[in-house]
């Protein structure tokens, strides 16, 4: 169990902390007290990857430029 | 006439011509090369190249005999698709010009484009084997994609199949927030545009009003080499070796490798592909995440259920405190029982004994036993004395008696010396009977010889016949073989001669 709050992680990290969590707590050596905190941190991990993939949402968005070719801002792209 | 044809000619043959002043000739020379070379095509390999620091180009083309002073005017030089590059084989196009002033002429190239397949071939290899000894091709140098990104950068054409397949595949696998920054994906135009698109986007701010990107894809479709060409151009993989974006590339079919391939991170082999490598699949991934939430309460709730069964087994291998200490407290309560009677019956027993003991111990009874065994020691101390002076007189007498005599020694020996002489007569007589019994015994032998012997045969009447060498003949016609015969007779030998 590392640390980092569960909210400022990366899917990846996340993904990969529930896997070890999951592991620990199916291999049946973790003290009583101490798997109940994993199953805590374990079901904050599952919320966080639920999340992240409810965010799955398609944006897609043209870079207008200016005369120097600097990024200007944005323009909604319509591709089909 | 002479004179005057002399005169009016200014001399020699051909004096009609009219004279130019050089200048003139100059500007006539370029009137015609101009005029008739006004746009030509010229093949050869780029030599020298100097840019001007005014804007204008000079190079020259060479083949194996001569050279050709080329120039592009700064304002044209927009329309050069290609620098020449000092051993490239091009074609360059223009018009021929002659310069009055300095006794020249050249081409003023208008247009320049690499001489075939071959040449940009061989143009690529240079580059390819310039970038790679700088290391940007190094395995070490790739970054890794991240696995879910929030947000990619697509340096391509807005337009065309390339975008829209890419958009495709991602809303297929994972809908992501997507920024296309549109550029020319051929002519002098794309590899700039594309350069400062990838620098562009590594220039953004994570989370600003324009977010950076967490992956680029620069994408083109297929096409031909001169089509792919703006991606074998330097100045993108140096900015595609530069992002610290991870950058995938997927510019033309599979089987087409342009410069960029070499430095992104990743190649993709189309721009679908290229879509797949970017994002995870989001079915997949929601599975995955279920999967471990079931798991996770499998987890915990085996924990338990495995620690209440551990829990249940020892409790019914843990005995109840009763049935421990029942056994105990009736062997107890039956010892206590006991205790009392076993006490009595002990010390009885051990009274008796002593008093057993203690009867025997009266002083009266120790003093008569005392006195007894005085008397038999005084009795027997005075036989003791008396005793021993008998047994001395009685061997002194025995010995006494005892005298050495010569008589009976004498005696035994005459009667030795008897028995000795009886015995050698008997041996004499024994030693003459045997040798009368021997000379007997001798002359029956004797007899019994001459009987047997053949001469006594003979004196019977018998003869015996031999032949000439004296062998004994027995049979008849042994007998008639020999000439001359012998017979023996008791008292000789006669000679016999067969007739």
């Amino acid at each position: 169990m590392n640390g980092t709050p569960v909210a400022e992680m990366s899917f990846e990290e996340a993904m990969k902390e529930l896997e070890a969590v999951v592991g620990r707590l199916e291999s049946g050596d973790v003290p009583l007290e101490d798997s109940i905190k994993l199953y805590e941190r374990g079901a904050a991990l599952k919320d966080h990857c639920q999340k992240k993939l409810a965010e799955a949402e398609e944006k897609v968005a043209l870079i207008t430029t200016d005369a120097d070719g600097n990024p200007k801002g944005l323009q909604p792209a319509d591709i089909k | 006439m002479d004179l005057f044809e002399h005169v009016g000619d200014g001399g020699g043959a051909g004096d009609n011509t009219p004279e130019f002043t050089v200048s003139e000739i100059a500007g006539t020379v370029r009137r015609i090369l101009e005029g008739e070379m006004a746009h030509v095509r010229v093949r050869g390999e780029v030599g020298r190249v100097v840019h001007a620091r005014s804007g204008h180009l000079y190079f020259d083309l060479k083949d194996d005999k001569s050279v050709l002073s080329c120039m592009t005017w700064k304002g044209q030089m927009a329309g050069l698709d290609l620098m020449p590059e000092e051993g490239m084989e091009v074609i360059a196009e223009g018009k021929m010009t002659a310069s009055g002033f300095s006794s020249k002429y050249g081409l003023n190239v208008t247009r320049i484009a690499v001489a075939g397949e071959g040449a940009l071939m061989a143009m690529l290899e240079r580059r390819k084997k310039a970038l790679a000894a700088e290391g940007l091709f190094a395995a070490e140098r790739k970054k890794p994609l991240p696995f879910l990104p929030e947000i990619i950068g697509v340096v391509t054409s807005p337009q065309g199949a390339v975008i829209r397949d890419i958009l495709h595949r991602l809303r297929d696998r994972f809908p992501r927030k997507v920024m296309i920054w549109p550029v020319a994906v051929q002519g002098k135009e794309c590899a700039p545009q594309v350069a400062a698109a990838i620098r562009g986007f590594n220039a953004l701010t994570p989370g600003g009003a324009l977010p950076r990107p967490d992956l680029i894809i620069v994408a083109r479709g297929g096409g031909s080499i001169e089509d792919l060409w703006g991606f074998n151009e330097e100045i993108v993989a140096r900015a595609a070796a530069e992002s610290a974006i991870p950058l995938i590339s997927a510019v033309g079919h599979e089987t087409d490798t342009t410069l960029i391939d070499y430095v992104a991170d990743r190649r993709a082999p189309t721009p679908t592909a290229a879509a797949e490598m970017a994002v995870p699949v989001r079915a997949e991934l929601i599975a995955w995440t279920r999967e471990q939430e079931a798991r996770l309460l499998r987890g915990v709730r085996q924990g338990v259920e495995r620690r209440r069964q551990r829990l249940s087994d020892l409790s019914r291998i843990l005995p109840r405190p009763e049935t421990l200490l029942s056994d105990p407290r009736q062997r107890l309560d039956r010892a206590e029982a006991r205790l009392g009677a076993a006490l009595e019956r002990s010390a009885a027993r051990k009274r008796k004994t002593f008093e057993a003991v203690a009867g025997a111990l009266r002083p009266a009874a120790l003093r008569a036993r005392l006195r007894e065994a005085q008397r038999r020691l005084d009795t027997c101390g005075g036989r003791l004395a008396p005793a021993l002076t008998r047994d001395v007189a009685l061997h002194r007498d025995r010995l006494g008696k005892v005298r050495l005599r010569a008589e009976p020694l004498v005696l035994r020996l005459g009667r030795g010396r008897d028995a000795l002489a009886r015995a050698a007569a008997a041996l004499d007589r024994c030693e003459a009977q045997g040798r009368l019994r021997r000379r007997d015994r001798l002359d029956a032998l004797g007899r019994m010889l001459g009987t047997l012997s053949y001469q006594g045969t003979l004196a019977r009447g018998y003869a015996v016949v031999r032949d000439g060498a004296g062998a004994v003949v027995t049979e008849a016609g042994e007998a008639r073989k020999n000439e001359a015969l012998e017979i023996e007779f008791r008292d000789g030998r006669v000679p016999v001669r067969r007739g």
